[in-house]
């Protein structure tokens, strides 16, 4: 066994979009029960070359080999057949039917073959088998829309195994997870280990990486960097290795005296989800709202932000009570929310860069109905050209522009109505460390110039480097507020686990 | 798609020269017209991520609405009532799909099925005949060498364009196309936007209704069968994209180019109108299947 060749081996692959060389001669070794994490900022090729393993992509030049042997994926039917699943960050289960036909789907054990009549009871012995070996306490007969996202994930491991895959591709895993359905995960993949499949974990949180992967082959700008062991490679030398030049600071955090106050919420309620959450902030100052997924702090902006009803409770701005309950009403008093899903809320795909800045502030630029096309497109750029949003030209459909870009587009909209209060939910989710730093500079720049800035995070250095006061919520309550001093990863973790600080 | 036009108009006018005379392209674009005009209304609707189907029997209710007004009231009375029974019966689609949140297929197609039968109970089912003189002029008459109801689609086209493209409410179909959830959280009041997209769409389907009606003098409650599936072909045809967001005045009117310069090419080159049916849906079809292939190669 020592000596068998790695399940996996890529060598030169080369993949060309137009106009673009998207993977220039890229490597990559797997071996049987090994977890490889792939590392790389947004755009260095990662989405691509597990797209070439997993079928969807036809590499223009390199070799593939299976088990040393030189393999032909020429669609993902092949790859399922070679033994690679992959689970995408969006799963592909279908949410009305139930575990067992998902994980069968395709492949359900028939009672009367001729008929195509399923054998249910067979199909639910099987299921319940694949998931006894997982360890998974999952009914086979649930619907699968009513699961959680995490169980959906186990699903989609199950399946996988099912299909006696040797080689998972997890794409960003844990985006979605809880701190504890991590760890769940993380004793899943052991397992899948321990059994001798190999895992491709691809992940920008490198903590994570740290705790569940063996070797780590990083990719920038399409080329190959480096294959490391995982262990003894610190945090700040993968991220050299992505980025290909020191970061000084990870967080650079500004420090603003703090002025007025711009918002204050007392005793906000919505029934069931939120109770009794009352806090402030002022100008030049960052808070940050810590807790668990499921914490409801998505809920706490929305509900300030006049997006979602509340039943109880009190929103001051400048020292002004806000009547009025829609996000109209919410810009109108120079609120902005930057929302945590950027593809579902926050970005308008297929309009243009300049469409997408414009938009909440066209009212200025409206001249006894028409609009004043000319100065519109020059703030646009202004803002653009400020924000350092690297795209070509105005005229660039949003989605093609990465994650980190794509969210300078949105606080450029706001830019653009004036904003004063900035609610930030998760704003770095799923944009790379260069993007992630352009980012909290910007944030720097908005409490300079005196905005407010509320911070809704999952990761905790995040919160810790950036806030200058930190409230903790745990199951729809603030629990605790720390200060910028004395605020410590175990202090807060503690708070959002146990309630109690 | 520029160029398709004019290939198919190039390949028509080599074939019978009668193409390109000046009677026949008067004539072309007084047929089209009507297709224009709900194009327009469909391209709102379409863009804003809706879809009008009831503008076909619109054109029967106020084809019917317009003549008994007519006879009872007068010439601009007349006319007046059938433009406005267009925009009343789109306020209606607007309401149930902006306030009580019907699909806007389901709503729609709820207004095709009522619409025609309001049509028909209205006049009885009989043809409504012994309108004005002076109302033929607007169906055949002519302002210089074009034909008033050329004129009046491309003045409506002139003013979508405006619409679309300098007009807080045309940026706003766009968005709502792209993004409902994203427009509702950048401050846009979707509902009343989105009753204004289909009362839009009501208003072109009168105006459309009121000039058809000029055309065939006298109200016809039997208008415009499936005249609202041809108005969906010609906005995607032109690159209008089904599910909204993408796609403007400019798409539609190749849209509807391609389908007027078919229909009276493939009469002219004697073609039955059987087979032309085939040949246009396999042209709806086929354009969004390229459009389609081109997108995904981006």
């Amino acid at each position: 066994m020592k000596d068998a060749p790695p399940f996996l081996q890529l060598e030169g692959i080369v993949k060309r979009f137009p106009g673009v060389v998207a993977l220039n001669g890229v490597s990559l070794e797997v071996r049987a029960g090994e977890t490889h994490a792939l590392l790389g900022e947004n755009g260095a090729g990662k989405s691509t070359l597990i797209k070439t393993i997993a079928g969807v992509y036809h590499p223009d030049a390199g070799e593939i080999r299976l088990d040393g042997r030189p393999a032909r994926i020429r669609n993902p039917h092949d790859a399922q057949a070679l033994g690679i699943s992959t689970i995408y960050q969006e799963f592909t289960l279908a949410p009305d039917m139930s575990v067992a036909e998902n994980i069968f789907l395709g492949r359900e054990p028939l009672l009367i073959r001729a008929l195509s009549i399923v054998d249910r009871r067979e199909l639910i012995r099987r299921t319940r088998d694949v998931l006894t070996s997982l360890d998974l306490q999952i009914d086979p007969e649930a619907t699968v829309r009513h699961l959680g996202v995490a169980q959906q994930q186990m699903v989609e491991i199950a399946k996988a195994l099912s299909l006696d895959a040797r080689l998972i591709i997890m794409d960003e895993p844990t985006a979605t997870l809880t701190s504890h359905e991590i760890d769940r995960l993380f004793e899943t993949i052991g397992r899948l280990e321990q059994r001798g499949v190999a895992v491709i974990y691809v992940s920008h949180r490198l903590e994570e990486v740290k705790a569940i992967a063996g070797r780590a082959t990083i990719l920038r700008d399409g080329t190959y960097v480096a294959t490391v062991p995982v262990a003894s490679t610190t945090i700040d030398e993968m991220i050299r290795l992505m980025v290909g030049r020191d970061l000084k600071e990870k967080f650079p955090k500004v420090k603003v005296a703090p002025g007025d106050e711009v918002l204050r919420v007392e005793h906000l309620t919505r029934n069931g989800i939120l109770h009794d959450i009352s806090f402030s902030v002022r100008r030049g100052e960052i808070v940050g709202i810590a807790g668990l997924v499921g914490s409801k702090r998505t809920e706490t902006a929305r509900a300030i932000f006049g997006a979602d009803p509340i039943d109880g409770g009190r929103i001051f701005l400048h020292g002004r009570e806000m009547t009025a309950r829609t996000p109209a009403d919410a810009i109108r008093h120079r609120i902005a929310l930057v929302p945590e899903d950027r593809k579902r809320h926050g970005i308008f795909a297929c309009l243009s860069v300049h469409d997408n800045v414009v938009l909440s502030g066209l009212r200025q630029f409206s001249r006894r109905g028409l609009l004043d096309v000319r100065r519109a497109r020059q703030r646009a750029q202004e803002f653009v050209s400020s924000l350092r949003v690297a795209t070509p030209d105005l005229d660039k459909w949003a989605r093609d522009l990465s994650g980190g870009n794509q969210q300078k587009v949105v606080i450029a909209k706001w830019l653009n109505t004036n904003a004063e209060l900035f609610l930030f939910d998760e704003p770095t989710r799923g944009i790379d460390v260069g993007g992630k730093i352009e980012v909290y500079r910007l944030m720097g720049e908005l409490v300079s110039r005196g905005a407010a800035i509320v911070m809704i995070s999952s990761e905790l250095p995040e919160i810790l480097g950036m806030s200058d006061r930190i409230l903790v919520m745990r199951d729809g309550r603030i629990c605790g507020e720390f200060d910028r001093a004395d605020a410590t990863e175990e202090g807060i973790l503690n708070c959002a686990l146990r309630g109690a600080a | 798609m520029p160029a398709v036009i004019v290939a198919l108009a190039v390949v028509f006018g080599s074939i019978n020269p009668n193409f390109w005379s000046a009677t026949n392209l008067a004539n072309v674009s007084r047929q089209i017209s009507i297709l224009a005009l709900l194009s327009l209304g469909q391209t709102f609707a379409i863009l804003s991520g809706g879809i009008d189907l009831s503008v076909g029997s619109l054109l029967a209710l106020v084809s019917v609405v317009c003549a008994q007004q007519m006879k009872a009231q007068g010439l601009v009375e007349g006319i007046t009532a059938g433009v406005l029974a267009g925009g009343l019966a789109g306020l209606v689609n607007g309401l149930i799909i902006a306030r009580a949140r019907v699909p806007p297929f389901i709503a729609t197609l709820g207004m095709l099925v009522a619409a025609r039968g309001a049509a028909l109970t209205l006049s009885g089912g009989l043809p409504i005949a012994g309108l004005p003189r002076e109302f033929l002029v607007i169906g055949a008459g002519y302002i210089g060498p074009f034909p008033i109801p050329t004129v009046v689609a491309v003045a409506a086209f002139v003013l979508a364009h405006v619409i679309l493209s300098r007009t807080r409410f045309g940026r706003y179909v766009y968005a709502m196309g792209s993004n409902e959830e994203a427009a509702v959280l950048s401050g846009i009041n979707v509902a009343n936007y989105k009753m204004l997209v289909y009362v839009t769409s009501g208003l072109f389907a009168g105006i459309a209704g009121v000039i058809l009606t000029a055309r065939v003098i006298s109200g016809q409650p039997t208008l415009g069968e499936v005249q609202e599936l041809y108005s969906i072909a010609a906005v995607v045809i032109g690159g209008g994209r089904i599910t909204g967001g993408v796609g403007g005045i400019g798409t539609t009117l190749m849209g509807v180019l391609v389908l007027g310069i078919l229909g009276n090419g493939l009469n002219l080159v004697q073609v039955s109108s059987y087979v032309q049916n085939i040949v246009i849906g396999a042209i709806i079809v086929g354009a969004v299947w390229i459009d389609l292939a081109r997108e995904r190669r981006r």
